[in-house]
């Protein structure tokens, strides 16, 4: 058994057109910079994988990462909570060009949907976004007083992860609060693809400080030093 | 024009309520302010949605891991104590009662609890982040805000006129010229400058103030 993948450019090579594609990141941090950009240059390349359904935080910023597949033409929808950023033109111009779809939801409600998504858990209940737009259209019930919203699970074809550390089977670690949505978004994947600092050897990771278990994940690409999509937006703005 | 406190003052006012030991979480931009007039000796944890609990101040210049930020994407530090968690868990602490305060600012407020603090309406890319999540949940949900809007309009209502962030969620409301708590669907206005009567501030405040007992005066050192 070997979850190993040579290179990044292979570790993309099996996304497809229209595929709902989770990628982990809140803002600049676990943003996997590399697997994106060898799915992006795949993409100017031969012209796939396009149509993409992107899950996110946020809906990119500057022109790298998510911003940079939305500039390349191969996002139709971004599903995040919160599509600003310091340089959000990327996806603002093709939003307000009715060229990108957009699916907000709560930060909160996107962690869960895709918590349950893992978890076997096709939908339930929350208090968040009761009585708003965004519950619009949504099953509404009460649990012992108290209004609650229905939410489905969400559930991806492939994940694009960054770790700091990953051993042979797939146990993962993370770098302080880059992990935020990967280990969720690791669940939630019928393909999880990971992108580590350093691979070790199993046992390398000591099963107490394990954050993902390698059941979660499918494939993984050893990038040292890896590029930080907000030093990166620093570097181009200085 | 009546004198009023400023954002700093506002911010001040609201940090002298956080007991010891308090589960915190301050939104982005205004609310983050106050952090920096927590009272001597009261030990505040605060919380970021991205996953951390117990984050300090700003590191220096150049000193910056943007892998360790805050919900506005601001690099912060960490003091002896703090853990990561990812969003389910850290959603789990807002949602599941564990935050003893959430503070947020609000556009309008109305006085049955319900906050709109999110969207100004159509017209521009919606963006929620965790607002929606964080008005519920926290055992105390205030807001921190001017008391009109900057062409002088009441910003403490009777219902809500933008769309909503939540229902029923806020518990009190810092001003800039009064503190006001929400009780039963009504506003109980608890402190109000000295220097402005009842009168004048009720017209400044498109719902009834009600009054129990005594108002206290608002008195804010100059920050």
């Amino acid at each position: 058994m070997s979850k190993i993948s040579p290179s990044v450019e292979e570790a993309v090579s099996h996304i497809q057109d229209g595929m709902v594609v989770m990628i982990g990141g809140f803002g600049g941090a676990g943003a996997p910079i590399e697997l994106i950009h060898a799915l992006v240059e795949r993409y100017k390349k031969t012209g796939s994988p396009g149509r993409l359904i992107v899950v996110n935080n946020n809906a990119g910023n500057g022109a790298v990462g998510i911003a940079a597949m939305i500039y390349a033409g191969m996002v139709a929808k971004m599903v995040c909570s919160f599509p600003r950023s310091t340089d959000p033109k990327a996806f603002t111009d093709k939003y307000l060009a009715g060229e990108i779809e957009l699916e907000l939801v709560p930060q909160g409600t996107l962690a869960e949907r895709i918590r349950a998504g893992g978890a076997g858990i096709p939908a339930f209940y929350t208090p968040t976004s009761f009585g708003t737009l965004v519950a619009e259209g949504k099953p509404v019930a009460e649990f012992d007083g108290r209004k609650y919203v229905q939410e489905r699970w969400l559930k991806a074809d492939v994940a694009l992860i960054k770790a700091e550390l990953a051993d042979r089977k797939g146990n993962l670690t993370y770098h302080m609060a880059a992990r935020n949505f990967s280990p969720l978004m690791a669940t939630a994947a019928a393909a999880t693809i990971v992108q580590a600092s350093r691979i070790v050897e199993p046992g390398g990771i000591d099963p107490e400080h394990v954050v993902t278990p390698g059941i979660f994940v499918n494939r993984i690409v050893e990038v040292p030093n890896p590029k930080q999509e907000e030093a990166l937006l620093r570097e181009v703005t200085k | 024009m009546t004198a009023k406190l400023t954002n700093a003052q506002i911010a001040w006012r609201a940090a002298q309520d956080i007991p010891d030991g308090a589960y915190v979480n301050l939104g982005i931009g205004f609310p983050e302010m106050v952090a920096k007039f927590k009272p001597k000796g009261r030990e505040v944890i605060y919380h970021t949605e991205n996953g951390i609990l117990d984050f300090g101040e700003a590191p220096p210049a150049g000193q910056e891991d943007w892998d360790l930020i805050n919900a506005g994407k601001k690099a912060v530090t960490l003091n002896p104590g703090a853990a990561f968690f990812h969003h389910a868990d850290s959603f789990a602490m807002v949602r599941g009662g564990h935050l003893d305060v959430a503070i947020l600012g609000a556009y309008e407020v109305a006085e049955n609890g319900d906050l709109a603090n999110w969207s100004t309406g159509p017209g521009s890319v919606p963006a929620v982040g965790g607002a929606m999540d964080l008005v519920h949940g926290a055992k105390r949900v205030c807001v921190i805000t001017d008391h009109t809007t900057k062409d002088g309009r009441p910003k403490l209502l009777k219902q809500c006129r933008l769309p909503l962030t939540g229902v029923g969620c806020v518990t009190t409301v810092y001003t800039s010229l009064a503190v006001v708590d929400i009780v039963n669907a009504r506003f109980v206005l608890r402190e109000k400058l000295p220097s402005i009567s009842l009168d004048e501030l009720q017209a400044l405040t498109e719902a009834t103030l009600a009054v129990e007992g005594t108002v206290k005066d608002l008195i804010v050192p100059e920050v």
